[in-house]
C-alpha cells in the first residue's frame, strides 16, 4: 500500500474515527453518570441535562449511549487483537514450515468454523457465565481461524519470492525473516481481516447483550439498552430507536471502511 | 452423479459431526476448575459441596475422562442427549418438539432471501449503473449493517405498536389456523432473510457480470437466440454456482440469527429452551441444542454441495 492508495480511505475512516474518539473521550465529556439511577424521573422526556431523556431506571440515555460505545469497542478490539495475535502466529508457522504439525494446527482451529458463531458463544457462556471477560474470550476464539487461514495462505504465496530468498541468503534467522520480511508484506490482508473481525465482534457483542448473556447490567451496552427499552416500547418508543440507530450507524461506518480497505489492499476487487 | 463422490462427501460430513461432538464434549473439561462447581457457581459464591457432588455423579464427571467420552458417544449414537438439569425432561424430546418450528423459520427466511436477492441481483447486473443498481447498492449496505435483532425489534415497534397492522409475535399451529400461522411467520422470516437477501444480491450481481462478459454470451446472441433465453440458459446457469456457495457459507449466520429472531418474536423454536438453559447453566440441554443445530449446519452444507454438483458436472470429478 502506497500513500496514494490511502487517500480513498480518508472519507470512510472519518466516521469511524469520530466514534472511536467519542468512546475514548467518554470520561472527559460533560456527561451524567451512566449507571446512576433516578427512579423518580424514569422515562423522563428529553430536557436540558439529559438531552435524550432517561431510561426505565431514570438513567441518562445520552450518557449510556456514549459509554455503551466504549464497552462495545473495548470488547471488540480486545477480542480482535487477541484473535489476531494467536491467528497470525499460527498462520505464520503453518504457512512457513513444511512441518505437518504446524499445518495441522491451522486445520484444527478451523474446526471452530463448523459451528454457527452464536451457538458456540452460548456454549461458552453456559460454562463461564456472562460478562465482558467471557465475551472477549469467546469472540477471540471465534476469529482465530480467520486470521490463521488468511495468514497461512498469504505466507505461502510470498514464501518463494525473491526478496524472501534474498533475506535467507543474507543469513537472517527464520524469526527475523518472518517478522521483518514476510509480515510487512502480508500486513494488508491481515489488516482487512482485523477490520472485519472488529465489525463482526460489535454485532455479536450487541446480540449477546441483547439476549441478556453478554455484558452484565448495570454496565452500559447498546444491546442491553435495546433489551431494556423493549419492555417500555409503548410508553417510550424513542428509547428503543436511539440505541438501534447508533448501533446500525456504527456497523455501517465500519463495514464501509472494511470495504474500502479491502479495495486499497487488493485493487482487483475495486473495479465493481 | 458418481457414487464414489457422494460417499466421500457423506464420510466427510460424518467425520465433521464426530469432530463437533468431541469439541462439545471436551469444552466442559478444558475450562479451568472443577466443571460441576463451575456450573453451580454464580456471582462468586461457593456452591454447596453436597450439590456439587450430586451433579458430578449425575453428569458422570467422577469417572475417568475416556469412560465419560465413550459413554457420551454411545448415548449420542442411541439418540440420547440426557435430561435437563432444570426439570429432568429428556433433551431429545424437547428438541423433537421444537426443531420443526425452527426449521420452518429457517426455510421461510432462506426462501424469502432467495426470492428477493437473486432476481434483484440479475436485474441490477443487466442494468448496471442504472437507478435501480445504485439504489440497491445503498440498500444492501444498510441491510448488512442492521443487526438481525434490531430489524426484528424495529419491525415489532413499527408494525405492531405504531401501525397496529400485525401481532407483535407468538405462534399458532398451522393445523389450527393456517392464515394466522403464516401471518405470525411473516415478520420473523423477513427479519431473518434481510442479511442473506443482501448477500445473495451482491453475489448474484457480481456472478452475472462475470458470466455476461464471456464470449459464449456474444456467440449465443450473435447466432440469433432471444436475449431472454441467453440470460436464463447461458448466463444465469453459470452465474448460479458462486451464488449457491454464498448461500451455504451464510447458513451459519442464518442459524445463529434464528436464536435472536425467535426470542424477539416469541417464536417457540429451539431458542426458548436454549436461552433458558444458558441462563440456568443447564449443560445437557445446551449441548443437545448446540449439537443439533451444528449438525444441521453440516447437513445444509452437504445439501448445498449436492445442489452444486447437480448443476455443474465439473464439480463431480
Amino acid at each position: 500500500m502506497r500513500a496514494a492508495s490511502l487517500r480513498p480511505l480518508l472519507r470512510p475512516a472519518l466516521p469511524v474515527a469520530i466514534i472511536l474518539l467519542v468512546a475514548l473521550a467518554a470520561p472527559l465529556l460533560p456527561l451524567a453518570d451512566p449507571v446512576k439511577q433516578d427512579v423518580a424521573r424514569r422515562l423522563a422526556e428529553p430536557m436540558a441535562g439529559a438531552w435524550l431523556g432517561r431510561d426505565e431506571f431514570g438513567r441518562d440515555v445520552l450518557s449510556r449511549l456514549v459509554w455503551g460505545a466504549r464497552t462495545s469497542l473495548t470488547v471488540a478490539f480486545a477480542a480482535s487483537l487477541a484473535a489476531g495475535l494467536i491467528g497470525v502466529a499460527l498462520g505464520l508457522l503453518g504457512g512457513w514450515t513444511r512441518h505437518l504439525g504446524a499445518a495441522l494446527s491451522v486445520r484444527c482451529v478451523e474446526i471452530i468454523m463448523c459451528f454457527p458463531p452464536v451457538l458456540l458463544a452460548l456454549l461458552v457462556v453456559t460454562l463461564l457465565g456472562p460478562g465482558a471477560a467471557t465475551l472477549i474470550l469467546v469472540l477471540a476464539v471465534l476469529y482465530v481461524p480467520g486470521f490463521a487461514r488468511i495468514t497461512q495462505a498469504e505466507v505461502r504465496s510470498v514464501r518463494e519470492r525473491d526478496f524472501v530468498e534474498a533475506a535467507r541468503a543474507m543469513g537472517c534467522t527464520t524469526a527475523r525473516i518472518l517478522l521483518r520480511t514476510v509480515l510487512p508484506n502480508i500486513a494488508g490482508p491481515i489488516l482487512v481481516q482485523f477490520s472485519l473481525a472488529v465489525a463482526a465482534a460489535v454485532v455479536l457483542e450487541s446480540g449477546l447483550s441483547f439476549l441478556g448473556l453478554g455484558v452484565v447490567p448495570p454496565a452500559p451496552s447498546w444491546g442491553l439498552m435495546i433489551r431494556g427499552a423493549r419492555a417500555t416500547m409503548e410508553q417510550a418508543p424513542l428509547l428503543l430507536v436511539w440505541p438501534c440507530l447508533v448501533l446500525t450507524f456504527t456497523i455501517l461506518a465500519m463495514n464501509r471502511l472494511c470495504d474500502r480497505l479491502r479495495d486499497a489492499v487488493d485493487p482487483r476487487t475495486a473495479s465493481r | 452423479m458418481s457414487s464414489a463422490w457422494l460417499i466421500r462427501r457423506l464420510l466427510v460430513v460424518l467425520f465433521l459431526a464426530w469432530v463437533v461432538a468431541t469439541v462439545v464434549f471436551l469444552a466442559l473439561h478444558v475450562v479451568p476448575g472443577d466443571p460441576a462447581e463451575l456450573l453451580l457457581s454464580s456471582g462468586g459464591a461457593t456452591p454447596d459441596p453436597a450439590l456439587v457432588e450430586e451433579l458430578r455423579s449425575r453428569l458422570g464427571l467422577d469417572q475417568p475422562l475416556l469412560v465419560q467420552y465413550g459413554a457420551f458417544l454411545v448415548s449420542l449414537f442411541h439418540g440420547d442427549l440426557g435430561t435437563s438439569l432444570i426439570d429432568d425432561y429428556p433433551v431429545v424430546q424437547e428438541i423433537a418438539l421444537r426443531l420443526p418450528r425452527t426449521l420452518e423459520l429457517v426455510a421461510a427466511g432462506a426462501f424469502l432471501a432467495v426470492m428477493a436477492g437473486v432476481p434483484a441481483g440479475v436485474y441490477a447486473a443487466l442494468h448496471r449503473g442504472g437507478r435501480f443498481d445504485r439504489a440497491a447498492a445503498s440498500i444492501t449496505a444498510l441491510l448488512l449493517a442492521v443487526p438481525v435483532f434490531v430489524v426484528g425489534t424495529l419491525l415489532v415497534l413499527l408494525l405492531a405498536q405504531v401501525l397496529r397492522l400485525m401481532p407483535a409475535g407468538g405462534y399458532v399451529p398451522f393445523s389450527q389456523d393456517p392464515l394466522r400461522h403464516l401471518m405470525l411467520l411473516a415478520l420473523p422470516a423477513i427479519a431473518i432473510a434481510k442479511g442473506l437477501a443482501a448477500m445473495l444480491f451482491r453475489s448474484t450481481r457480481a456472478a452475472m457480470l462475470d458470466a455476461l462478459a464471456n464470449d459464449y454470451v456474444r456467440t449465443a446472441l450473435a447466432k440469433g437466440l432471444s436475449p431472454l433465453r441467453v440470460i436464463v440458459v447461458h448466463v444465469l446457469r453459470n452465474a448460479l454456482n458462486p451464488v449457491i456457495t454464498v448461500l451455504g457459507l451464510q447458513m451459519g449466520t442464518l442459524l445463529g440469527g434464528t436464536v435472536l429472531v425467535e426470542y424477539v418474536f416469541n417464536w417457540p423454536g429451539l431458542s426458548t429452551p436454549l436461552l433458558r438453559a444458558v441462563e440456568g447453566r443447564d449443560y445437557p440441554t445446551v449441548v443437545g441444542i448446540v449439537l443439533t443445530i451444528s449438525v444441521l449446519f453440516l447437513l445444509i452444507n452437504l445439501a448445498v454441495d449436492l445442489l452444486q454438483a447437480a448443476l455443474d458436472p465439473r464439480i463431480r470429478a
